[in-house]
């Protein structure tokens, strides 16, 4: 086993069903103790991608290794070190909460006693030490709390989240943050999600996928500013009359109108053109204000992008 | 220690459901004192309690069938079986931890029908060898149930299962001699292990020596161990096509 800082690497990593493909050549490199986000629409790739690096699914070509070792040839040493916790919430529904987590952990064979104390101290961490009752009773967001649990009940070095909050309310959300950001630099995380927001606070890394491709990486501020180019330009003006409007959004911007300002969203904004057309129009500008792209605004950019392109 | 933690969850899992484990108990009993009164009036010897006890014992295996393929289904279509399915269980772990709970039913089955028989009239001899042929026909029923949860829904379940009971209901001897049905019924029933099982107990309980029915035992051997294996390659597929 190589010892490197990277805990999970792939290379052209491709899984077809039939002639489709769902995951497409991607090439990932997570470091130890980092939140690596793979973030993409519904269908885009990122639950098979997971499947794969679980030792569930065997790539069609391409290949991956998770500390070292190998997907297709270790996937025994690979279920020892790896937590998962998969897309529905993957509980025995009659058992309670301790049970179920005493279950792992006589799965990974760990010792009643050792069992018990790993049981009592992530009962603890994840907050559902008191709930005696079954795991099928519990609120969606203890359930993906107890996914988590039972996730970490091995003690991985690698865990795998699969949209770890999809479909919870913003509170239940906000608490599976807190309880993930809590493993931070402990575990190294891939964590999957369709949330700009989660992955903008989690993740040390983002990958964004679509159409089973890896588009762009990097940390979020990279992201943003990689693709600067998609700026919004906030304008503070008195009267501004919906022909003017129709004037800015006819040289192919889009236009939001407030109450004393618009917000021009373009891919490249002709700061000058712009300023010139409201002069002309003998409109007083109060204020300017450029705005850095959200991850959303980048990620929509990018992913509309490749909708285009693929039906050009 | 890693079949056993999965084993006592699916002990859970069998005994939660009470309903189906009494009619799975019920049922023998029912039909021994049903057929045992029949056989007070009519004195037919097919419907004595010392001939049908060991037939009743086999077919009501059959329900097992049923009982452990449903829950190998229902935790296919759960997502548990995912979770499980990337930790260090290899499938013969699985299928070892799904046929564990089955036995001590299949234990307690087997009992309560010899003690109900015993209070009916029957009297048994080379009782241990007989239980011999019980367990290992239990292991056949139990192993196509795996089989039958690996690769169906649990709707399908249902239905295949509802058939397979009737076939060894019509093809185990049970109720009516094979030998005097003659024929494909004789060909069939004879080429699958539970007629065999069925003569076997049934001569060991009257006092057949265990070399009389040695070709029936490794009949019935041989069936249990390939359908064992069959059962782990099925969960195996079931696994890869996850």
């Amino acid at each position: 086993m190589e010892n490197t800082s990277i805990a999970i690497k792939t290379n052209d990593l491709t899984k077809r069903f039939g002639k489709r493909n769902a995951v497409d050549a991607i090439n990932i490199e997570i470091n130890h103790g980092e939140i690596f986000s793979l973030l993409g629409k519904n269908g885009a790739g990122k639950t098979t991608t997971i499947k794969m690096l679980c030792c569930l699914l065997r790539p069609s070509s391409g290949s991956a290794e998770i500390m070292g070792y190998d997907i297709r040839k270790s996937p025994l040493e690979i279920k020892r070190i790896i937590g998962v916790s998969p897309q529905e919430t993957a509980i025995a529904g009659h058992l309670n909460t301790k049970e179920n987590l005493l279950l792992i952990g006589g799965v990974f064979g760990l010792k009643r006693g050792l069992s018990i104390e790993r049981a009592k101290n992530l009962m603890e961490l994840m907050e559902l030490e008191d709930r005696k009752d079954q795991a099928q009773k519990l609120s969606g967001g203890m359930q993906i709390r107890l996914s988590i649990a039972i996730a970490l009940m091995s003690e991985p070095q690698i865990l795998f989240l699969d949209e770890p909050t999809l479909g919870l309310d913003p509170h239940a959300r906000k608490s599976v943050w807190n309880y993930i950001n809590k493993l931070k630099r402990e575990k190294t995380i891939l964590l999957t999600t369709h949330y700009m927001e989660e992955a903008d606070s989690l993740a040390d890394h983002i990958a964004i996928i679509d159409n089973a491709q890896i588009i762009t990486s990097g940390t979020s501020a990279e992201l943003k500013h990689k693709h600067e180019s998609i700026q919004s330009l906030k304008i503070s003006a008195d009267d501004i009359s919906s022909d003017i409007l129709d004037g800015l959004k006819n040289k192919g911007m889009e236009v939001i109108s407030t109450m004393n300002s618009i917000v021009i969203n373009s891919v490249e904004l002709d700061f000058y053109s712009i300023i010139n057309y409201l002069q002309t129009k003998n409109i007083k500008i109060k204020g300017i204000q450029m705005q850095e792209p959200t991850l959303e605004e980048v990620f929509l950019h990018l992913t509309r992008k490749e909708v285009k392109n693929e039906n050009h | 220690m890693k079949i056993i933690s999965l084993a006592s969850r699916n002990i859970k899992e069998v005994y939660r459901d009470p309903v189906s484990m009494l009619l799975g108990l019920a049922m023998p009993i029912a039909l021994l004192i049903l057929f045992s009164s029949i056989h007070k009036k009519v004195q037919l010897d097919m419907f004595s309690p010392q001939t049908l006890t060991p037939g009743i014992i086999i077919f009501c295996y059959a329900f097992m069938i049923m009982f452990s393929a449903m829950l190998l289904a229902k935790d296919k279509q759960s997502a548990l079986l995912t979770r499980l399915f990337t930790t260090p269980l290899k499938p013969s772990d699985f299928i070892l931890a799904y046929i564990l709970p089955f036995i001590p039913l299949a234990l307690f089955q087997t009992g309560i029908c010899l003690i109900i028989g015993a209070i009916l009239g029957a009297t048994y001899q080379n009782l241990i060898l007989a239980c011999i042929i019980f367990f290992f026909t239990a292991m056949i029923c139990i192993c196509l149930g795996m089989i039958l949860g690996s690769f169906f829904t649990v709707n399908q379940v249902a239905g295949v299962g509802s058939l397979l009971i009737t076939a060894i209901g019509l093809f185990c001897g049970a109720w009516t001699p094979l030998k005097m049905m003659g024929g494909v019924f004789k060909t069939i029933g004879y080429a699958l292990p539970f007629a065999h099982a069925v003569d076997a107990s049934k001569g060991l309980l009257t006092g057949s020596s265990f070399s009389d029915i040695l070709g029936n035992f490794y009949f019935i051997l041989i069936y249990a161990l390939v359908l064992f294996v069959l059962a782990i390659f099925s969960f195996r597929w079931r696994m890869r096509r996850r």
